[in-house]
């Protein structure tokens, strides 16, 4: 029978290499092996919901970005399908197009961080800077479009801030050109390396229903092996145009669920995210972006719950309006804030090395679990 | 896939002597108005149901109603096997706001209803850990999402500064 | 003949003898170890920046050359921190035991041939002698830094450094077997002719058993490389300054000066277990296609030559390092001692009574 040995309390403290944000986990140890993970949250709560209540709908677009400073244009592209399901508004088709483009290569921007870092905590260093030189070339697309590199308040309820620069469309098209042979070459380089799967495989592993009794939900559920998209569940925008498949996990180097599994339903979901995006580039019609944009919002009274499919999860939306300029109430559902949850089932019996490979897997950001 | 009535039609045959009722002139959707006290039987039962299976609490939210001085949460479930959504509302009283937990059906409630706790003050009952979880631990000043809640002049000593 | 040279210059009597043998043996250290440091920091940076598809420095001097005296200067004028409850003494004879670990290895290795810093018969048993003192030094800083991350990672680096010592030793055994020496020199010096009569190939003569060796020589070569490299803590066995789990592991405390020479130790200690195995294996000092010196009948450029040939294998087997480090991710430390128990040591103890056996033909 194993020693018994006595607890230890390891802080990873709010300061940390690996904690994505400032988070604190406490963990308790016996010797290398885990017994409980405590997390601790709230180190960049900035009260998102109360500022909501004194601002009109159109001056909350720039405090959503601040959420989830790493998906941006999902944060907003939520806020406006909810405003306008409660306003009943009808915006152009262009403007539909081009959100669905902007949410895409926002996914592949998220997707290019969460792997970077993953792989930069599991300490292979050089597959990080592969991905932050392509997120260079999406962040300067955006640049062009809108003028701001990390926070865009681009999508508007009712339309856009700005419609796309004239060289929006040829210089997307050849991202995507050489996008896809960097993707092969970070999968040679990570995913198919011996020494990644021996960290990755069977480590963390989350069964169906536990992911869905949690409410996990984006890229963690399908790696668990069901097929749920919020794209093509309860479709929103003009998701239902376009063809393209739901990557899920199969447990290919080990059981359904663990770690390798997450990693990899984001590395197919961003080759997924390009055949969107070439989709809608041929197909986008012309239009006035800013034609629908109503010059004053005062919805009607009643409440709304709408979703979206960010790169983390679904994020969703819950507004009650009193009739006045201003939301009565706002309630951001979060999807890591969700997800952290699971951490504590997922991290027990395992050791130290391997609560920062299961919490990369996890792709948490701080910014919308606190708010 | 089941619309909101004939969800309330169940409801009704299996809890016959509950008070629910649904609210149906909202612009989006309509909404399930339910008693706080048997909000933890009526989840179980939710989720349990073969002709229901609502397996996933999408999301868990607090809410002050200032003018008839009630606190309300409203629950928006989901059933990822029979696609269909709910909302429920249940509202308590604001001097002593008390609701069961449902976090024993659905663990996503867990954080969420600390959530609640933390910025309304909303008690609920039989939680496993029912502690704030974004306000520093040892906040002594109110619960800050309420609309009469007036930011304190001073924190362990710091003057807080708006 | 340095050693000549220097006693005759301090006049012909003991006194002379203790100086000059001081000067010899410090003359690798300072004359070669510490500008190869200062070299081998910027090399890393340089060789991990373009494996990265971006430049590294480039500022300080052209492309960046003194980026490393910059740092040293840098390092060499910051506050000494020493905690409060660390332990004084232990924190500070820490980096000064595992600096002098690193180095004092190189008092055997046999640069060309007609230097060496010492003459000492048991040549490759001293340096894996000193080398280990290193490990008493990586956990006094564990200790001393009273910090359970620093303490971790120093447990850690330890366990590993032990257990890789028996492949290593292992596959020296199995060479010093066939050549009957210890001495680093006289291994380098059997290994004379072309790279033929290299020990990786079987080593010099042409009778049945050099052939036979072959392909051991690769299996011992590919093992002690593996060892060697978690020896020195680079990855993929680099768990004790694992930065995104211990945040720098048993160095963290460490500012200024004493950190600099923990990082100068590491390089030199890079460059010393390639230098053993290029000793063993790869003929030393001894070049694979002959000397010009011999062509035109110039004696004197002989050992130059054997110099630059030595560093040049040297400073190949520490880019092979650097390359591992920027591409293979880190193995867990449950796994990495699984290789090290399960795998190398095996294959080591096989290969070492096949050696033996073939040996005996």
């Amino acid at each position: 029978m194993a020693i018994k040995t006595e607890e230890m309390v390891l802080n990873m403290g709010p300061q940390h290499p690996s904690t994505h944000g400032v988070l604190r986990l406490e963990l308790v140890l016996e010797g290398e092996i885990i017994i409980n993970v405590i997390p601790h949250i709230g180190y960049l709560h900035r009260c998102f919901e109360k500022h909501c209540e004194v601002m009109t709908y159109p001056q909350i677009v720039p405090y959503t970005d601040r959420m989830d400073y790493l998906a941006p244009m999902g944060n907003e592209f939520g806020y406006a399908i909810a405003m306008e399901k409660l306003l009943g508004l009808q915006i152009p088709e262009r403007v539909e197009y081009i959100r669905v483009i902007m949410a895409e290569l926002q996914r592949i921007s998220s997707h290019l961080v969460a792997l970077g870092t993953y792989g930069a905590d599991i300490g292979a260093f050089t597959p990080f800077l592969y991905c932050f030189r392509d997120r260079e070339k999406i962040l300067s697309l955006f640049e062009i479009t809108c003028g701001a590199r990390l926070l865009y308040n681009y999508i508007w309820i009712g339309g856009l801030s700005h419609d796309l620069h004239p060289d929006f469309v040829r210089k997307t098209r050849e991202f995507i050109k050489e996008f896809r042979p960097n993707l092969k070459e970070v999968n040679d380089l990570l995913s198919h390396n011996r020494i990644f799967i021996d960290r990755t495989a069977n480590v963390g592993i989350l069964p169906i229903d536990t992911a869905i009794n949690y409410g996990v939900t984006g890229p963690n559920l399908r790696a668990s092996g069901i097929k749920w998209d919020v794209r093509k569940e309860d479709p929103y925008s003009i998701y239902h145009k376009f063809d393209y498949e739901i990557p899920v996990g199969e447990g290919t180097y080990g059981t359904v669920g663990d770690s390798w599994d997450r990693y990899y339903v984001r590395v197919l979901e961003m080759e997924e995210s390009c055949k969107i995006i070439e989709q809608a580039l041929e197909q986008i019609p012309e239009g006035d972006v800013q034609s629908a944009i109503p010059k004053r919002i005062k919805p009607p009274v009643g409440h709304v719950y709408a979703r979206v499919e960010n790169p983390r999860g679904d994020l969703g939306y819950f507004i009650i309006s009193d009739g006045s300029t201003s939301p009565y109430r706002v309630k951001v559902r979060a999807p890591s804030f969700v997800s952290m949850q699971i951490l504590n089932e997922l991290c027990k019996g395992y050791m130290v090395a391997d609560v920062v490979t299961i919490l990369g897997s996890i792709d948490i950001v701080l910014g919308e679990i606190d708010r | 896939m089941k619309n909101a009535e004939e969800i309330l039609q169940i409801l009704k045959e299996n809890f016959p002597e509950s008070n629910l009722e649904l609210k149906t002139d909202q612009p989006t959707e309509a909404v399930l108005i339910a008693a706080s006290l048997e909000i933890d039987k009526l989840s179980l039962f939710l989720r349990d149901s073969s002709e229901l299976l609502f397996d996933s609490l999408m999301n868990l939210s607090g809410v002050d109603e200032l003018k008839e001085s009630l606190l309300s949460v409203y629950y928006h479930l989901e059933s990822t096997s029979l696609k269909h959504k709910i909302t429920i509302k249940v509202s308590t009283d604001r001097n002593k706001p008390e609701i069961p937990t449902v976090s024993e059906v659905w663990k996503a409630a867990d954080w969420h209803e600390r959530e609640a706790y933390d910025l309304f003050g909303i008690i609920f009952l039989n939680h496993p850990d029912l502690r704030r979880i974004l306000m520093p631990y040892d906040w002594d000043a109110g619960y800050p999402l309420r609309k009469d809640y007036e930011n304190p002049e001073f924190y362990q000593g710091m003057k807080v500064p708006y | 003949m340095i050693y000549d040279f220097l006693v005759d210059l301090f006049g012909n009597s003991s006194i002379a003898n203790i100086i000059a043998g001081t000067i010899q043996s410090l003359l690798p250290l300072f004359a070669f170890i510490l500008p190869f440091a200062l070299f081998a920091v910027y090399l890393e940076r340089k060789v991990s920046a373009h494996m990265q598809d971006r430049l590294g420095p480039m500022r300080v001097g052209w492309h960046g050359w003194k980026q490393t005296i910059a740092d040293i200067l840098k390092l060499i004028q910051k506050e000494d921190i020493v905690a409060k409850d660390n332990d004084k003494l232990l924190f500070n004879l820490a980096p000064i035991i595992v600096f002098a670990g690193s180095y004092a290895a190189f008092a055997a290795i046999p640069f060309t041939s007609i230097f060496i810093g010492t003459e000492v018969d048991l040549g490759i048993f001293y340096i894996i002698a000193v080398t280990g003192i290193v490990v008493a030094g990586i956990l006094m800083a564990g200790w001393s830094s009273n910090n359970k991350y620093s303490l971790l990672g120093s447990m850690r680096s330890v366990a590993q450094i032990i257990s890789y010592e028996i492949p290593t030793i292992l596959v020296v055994l199995s060479l010093v077997m066939i050549s009957g020496s210890m001495n680093l020199h006289t291994l380098s010096e059997q290994q004379t002719g072309y790279a033929w009569n290299w020990y990786i190939f079987g080593g010099p003569g042409a009778e049945l058993s050099k052939y036979l060796l072959i392909p051991f020589m690769f299996i011992g070569f590919l093992v002690i490389y593996i060892s060697t490299l978690a020896e020195v803590n680079r990855t993929p066995f680099d768990i004790p300054e694992a930065e995104s789990e211990l945040v720098s592991g048993y160095h963290t405390e460490y500012s200024g000066m004493k950190f600099a020479m923990f990082f100068l130790a590491e390089y030199a200690n890079m460059f010393a277990v390639s230098a053993i195995v290029v000793a063993l294996f790869l003929g030393g000092y001894q070049s694979p296609i002959g000397y010009l010196g011999d062509l035109i009948g110039a004696k004197w450029m002989i050992p130059i030559e054997q110099f630059s040939w030595f560093t040049i294998k040297g400073v190949f087997f520490v880019f092979v390092q650097m390359w591992l480090r920027w591409t293979l991710p880190r193995v867990r430390v449950d796994q990495l001692m699984t290789i090290c128990w399960k795998y190398l040591i095996p294959i080591a103890f096989v290969n070492l009574i096949i050696i033996g056996l073939i040996t005996l033909l």
